[in-house]
């Protein structure tokens, strides 16, 4: 017995028929190959699920797939917008806020949770709005720091280009122009570390 | 040469860019083509005898392929390895070694030993529909006795879990001088006895456990997707011992592993059931991704000793004597490293940094009905930590002198190194001889203490009083061991671990210059993509991001021994960099060649091969690459290529050290702890990436403190698991931190030519008794010397309750008494 599904994913509408017991994030990771969204626990503690769903942040383990029907859900694969990184991917970048990247996904969605409503967080609010999130790597400290810099960057209406010039073997210029300079303050802090670090 | 500086580059990781826009290939992310889902039937109770099993309502279900149970597989898969059973003793001087095995196989045969251990498999079409036939598998269970106590374990009376195996002991081992030890205590001013829990812990990477196997009919071999630190030794363990194949029969890949903490070190079950399963399936894919409380169950724990310690110290606090006995609890069969933990890498290091004359340690390793334990991050280096910075702490308390004075005045001086410790480092039987390599204490220990304003302190604990809270400062001192090796120390014919311990490395540059690096540690959050890159775009002068880092995949990197025990850097970066010594050498006899020039007269610099004295007699290693690889002009007898292998066997281990200092408050009413300050100051030697340092630190306190404060994994008497899920086992959270203060010294390693030590564990090793040291001296007031952990507010408010109706003094401890005695 299936049900259909109307749902908007990363601006992209899908149709599906799905199982009323399909949770939402099986769908994204199953039906639409979505795995950047994990899976860390069974008792929505760890967060690493975590998606927007109509711009809320929501673990989406515990959410059935046919509650999300006439939704606009956002993963961390919608984040990066244009060839460019968003401000949190940014600064989890920058700050070493992960160490394994498992969770760095849900926590990532939290923190843009945050940011919209709350565009320059103390850290006691930071540390507070991920709460829900479980990271065994960081300790959180960068995470936190992360989170800050993301704001700091969204504050100077900044962004960050796509095209990685200090070890970005791993992601092809999505604007096809490998010569693309980063933009903002970022990119010149970027530009230090390599000079720093490389001679 | 400048590949590591004491403070270390802060470059941005290579690896950040998959991982922040959801592109990371994590175990559970992988579809193969006709994949099939694997369910496992666990054991619900902890000790039971299988009298039957009837699978013939789940096998008709929607969608199953098969059912399985562990008759099915009996004849083709042995019983798990132990690849580390206890080793060493004390060079023979004293008692003997028992080992008396028993491993888990795929699936249980006759019985089981803790609630968790898997007793059948269900293979269906979808995850779903495995997991709905698995309800219907029927198990005839005949449940026993249990028992879930180390110490317990081995009194009369108690549940025999195996026969080979009386009164559950699976390994006695000890270490040391008992004479020596028993006459220091004896003649010693002031004499402390103290039953010390180091609890049980739940690991809990966030990514938990799975594997996915896959036969092919054309080569009759097997590739298993695995969630491992360590795939080549999986391939190993795997082929010669369960299923008695030829290594090149077996592939093991690690994807993207989403953390570890050691518990992805080790030979499950599952690993060998997929790639069984699959040969029977005819090929198709068989996928298993546990669930957070499958992990809880069927993943192994960390810690659990019990441990009773005796101090002997002068009056003015210099320690002259330590016996420790412990109980470690390795669970119902033992996991692949189990006995080595408990054994040689905590034993032998108990006397840490300190020139403590005498020191003995007996352990005892107990089966109970508990899932297996193993190698948690520190891996018995934070249980020793924790035994001798409490001990610290009682020796202060005793004799009234500072708890920095006498860590001070028990401290090695920096003279002393190399040293030979007397907890029997130097007395491996095969003769082979370690020392601590380097170390000088206290500049790391003054630092800590300017940072945390010791000097002021007790003003501020007046105030705090002043506001119902008693305030607590607690320092740890800690030194660790890194990097593990030699291997004619580590291994069969010394401390027992059943292979080697080297590392290595290969570089290849391809003929437009571009370097790819293979190597075979298996990273899994160090980054180990940037930092073997950045040795390797150093050591070669080319930049760092055309140094491709490969690793994880038994075809296509040479054998390495995986990533733990703070390894990677000090062994695996030593790989690496020998490799680029060897690419150098070659370069600069094809540039020579090339320039018309000797050998001899070559040097490298710069990312070329040039004349010593002629800086424009050059060639870059793009240009020596390019002519290497296309091979038409060589020096007679070279061969083309510039390809290099390096293995690496360290002399010695290496030894961080260091000062972490907590500052704690506890409500007076609740018994609830904050942390409030943390500092720490730690010693890794150089670094390579100062970023990363800082991250591996974070976390390692975190989790540190998490034992301190809140985490526990509890089986009840019938040992059910009670902390089975997220929701029971205390995880910490982002908010219960404070900013942590970092500062470093460095003393480079002298055992390599990178002198880096590592850094993985350091702040777990550390943070916990500093937490711990910090709360009992907050609670020092009511006369508490003791409390165990975790240092939960009902814990804390038992204290402080019995201390009040007892008008103080309490070790905390339940039913064991603690004494301490001077004598005049």
């Amino acid at each position: 017995m299936t049900q259909n599904l109307a749902i908007n994913v990363n601006g992209v509408a899908h149709s599906l028929e799905v199982e009323p017991r399909r949770l939402l994030v099986q769908l994204l990771r199953e039906d639409l190959s979505l795995t950047g969204t994990h899976i860390g626990c069974d008792t929505s503690q760890c967060g690493a699920c975590t998606v927007l769903v109509d711009g809320d942040a929501v673990k989406s383990c515990t959410m059935l797939a046919l509650q999300a029907d006439g939704a606009a859900v956002t993963t961390i694969e919608g984040m990066a917008k244009d060839g460019e990184l968003h401000p949190l991917q940014a600064g989890f970048w920058e700050k070493h806020g992960l160490q394994c990247g498992f969770c760095t996904p849900g926590m990532i969605m939290t923190a843009a949770d945050l940011l919209s409503r709350n565009p320059d967080p103390s850290d006691d609010e930071i540390r507070h709005a991920i709460e829900g999130n479980f990271c065994r790597c960081t300790g959180y400290q960068n995470i936190v720091a992360a989170i800050r810099e993301a704001a700091r960057i969204t504050a100077a209406g900044g962004s960050v280009a796509l095209p990685i010039d200090d070890g970005g073997d791993a992601l092809p210029p999505a604007t096809g122009d490998a010569e693309a300079a980063p933009a903002g303050p970022v990119a010149e802090e970027r530009g230090e570390d390599l000079t720093e670090s490389t001679r | 040469m400048a590949v590591t500086t004491p403070h270390g580059a802060s470059l941005k990781r290579k690896e950040d860019p998959r991982f922040i826009t959801g592109a990371g290939n994590f175990l559970d992310d992988i579809k193969l083509s006709g994949m099939t889902y694997a369910s496992i039937l666990r054991s619900p109770y902890a000790h039971a005898r299988i009298r039957g099993i009837d699978t013939s309502a789940a096998a008709t279900m929607p969608g199953v392929v098969a059912v399985f149970t562990g008759r099915d597989m009996e004849n083709d898969l042995n019983p798990l390895p132990c690849a580390w059973a206890a080793g060493g003793a004390s060079g023979g001087e004293v008692g003997g070694v028992t080992n008396n095995l028993n491993t888990p196989r795929a699936l249980a045969l006759d019985d089981v030993k803790w609630t968790g251990e898997g007793v059948a498999v269900v293979i269906a079409e979808t995850l779903e529909q495995a997991v709905d036939a698995r309800e219907a598998v029927d198990v005839d269970w005949e449940p026993l006795p249990t028992v879930v106590d180390a110490e317990k374990a081995t009194e009369e009376g108690a549940p025999q879990l195996h026969e080979n195996a009386p009164n559950n002991v699976a390994v006695t081992w000890s270490v040391g001088d008992p004479d020596g030890t028993a006459s220091a205590i004896d003649r010693a001013e002031v004499v402390i006895r103290q039953r010390l829990v180091n609890q049980r812990l739940i690991p809990n990477p966030i990514d938990a456990r799975g594997a996915i196997g896959r036969w092919d009919p054309g080569g009759d071999d097997y590739t298993i997707w695995m969630t491992s630190q360590t795939p080549h030794i999986m391939r190993l363990l795997l082929s010669a011992f369960v299923f008695g194949v030829p290594e090149h029969k077996i592939r093991c890949i690690s994807p993207d592993v989403g953390g570890a903490f050691g518990t992805k070190i080790f030979c499950y079950p599952e690993w060998a059931l997929v790639a069984w399963a699959s040969k029977r399936l005819g090929g198709r894919p068989v996928k298993w991704y546990e669930t957070r409380s499958e992990n809880y169950q069927a993943t192994t724990h960390g810690r659990d000793h019990i441990t009773h310690i005796e101090v002997g110290a002068t009056k003015a606090g210099e320690v002259t004597g330590l016996r420790v006995k412990t109980y470690a609890n390795l669970g119902g069969r033992l996991s692949t490293i189990g006995p080595g933990i408990p054994t040689t890498l905590y034993g032998r290091l108990l006397s840490g940094p300190y020139k403590i004359p005498n020191v003995f340690c007996e352990v005892v390793g107990t089966y109970t009905n508990t899932v297996f334990v193993d190698a948690y991050r520190g891996a018995g280096r934070p249980e020793a930590t924790y035994v001798l910075e409490r001990a610290m702490d009682l020796v202060a308390d005793e004799t009234g002198v500072d708890p920095v004075e006498v860590r001070r005045r028990n401290f090695l001086p920096p003279d002393a190194f190399p040293h030979k410790n007397v907890s029997g480092l130097y007395r491996s039987w095969n003769g082979v001889e370690l020392a601590i390599d380097s170390g000088n204490y206290e500049p790391a220990l003054d630092r800590a203490l300017e940072m945390v304003g010791y000097a002021d302190f007790d003003t501020k604990r007046r105030e705090a009083a002043d506001r119902g809270r008693y305030l607590g400062i607690g320092l740890s001192t800690y030194i660790e061991m890194c990097g593990v090796a030699p291997s004619k120390w580590i291994g069969v014919v010394g401390e027992g671990w059943g292979a080697a311990m080297w590392e290595s490395a290969n570089i290849r540059i391809h003929l437009t210059g571009k370097v790819v690096l293979t190597i075979g540690t298996a990273s899994h959050g160090q980054g180990h993509e940037t930092t073997m890159a950045q040795i390797v775009a150093e050591g070669l002068g080319v930049p760092v991001e055309d140094v491709l880092v490969e690793h994880s995949d038994t075809s296509g990197t040479p054998f390495g021994y995986g990533t733990y025990g703070s390894r990677s850097a000090a062994v695996g970066g030593m790989a690496a960099y020998t490799a680029v010594e060897k690419i150098k050498e070659k370069a600069k006899r094809l540039a020579a060649h090339m320039l018309e020039a000797s050998p001899e007269d070559m040097e490298y610099a710069d990312g070329g091969a040039r004349v010593k004295g002629s800086p424009d007699k050059v060639k870059t290693i793009a240009e020596v690459a390019l002519a290497a690889h296309v091979g038409y002009d060589l020096p007679a007898g070279m061969e083309p290529y510039l390809d290099e292998t390096a293995y690496y066997d360290a002399p010695d281990c290496t030894w961080p050290f260091g000062t972490h200092i907590a500052v704690v408050e506890v409500d007076k009413e609740t018994g609830k702890v904050d942390l409030v300050r943390y500092v720490a100051v730690d010693d890794v030697g150089n670094k390579i990436n100062q970023l990363i340092v800082a991250g591996q630190i974070h976390g390692g306190i975190a989790q540190g403190v998490g034992q301190a404060l809140w985490e526990g994994a509890v089986y009840d008497d019938d040992g059910q698991l009670l902390s089975g899920s997220m929701m029971d086992y205390a995880v910490p959270r982002a908010s219960w931190f404070p900013e942590l203060e970092l500062d470093e010294t460095v003393t480079p390693s002298p055992i390599n030519a990178l002198g880096v030590k590592g850094v993985g564990e350091a702040g777990t090793i550390a943070s916990t008794p500093a937490v711990v040291n910090a709360v009992v001296d907050a609670l020092s007031p009511l006369g508490i010397r003791h409390v165990d952990m975790p240092l939960t507010p009902q814990r804390v408010w038992r204290a402080m309750r019995d201390a009040r109706a007892n008008g103080g003094s309490t070790n905390g401890s339940a039913n064991r008494s603690s004494s301490g005695e001077v004598r005049s």
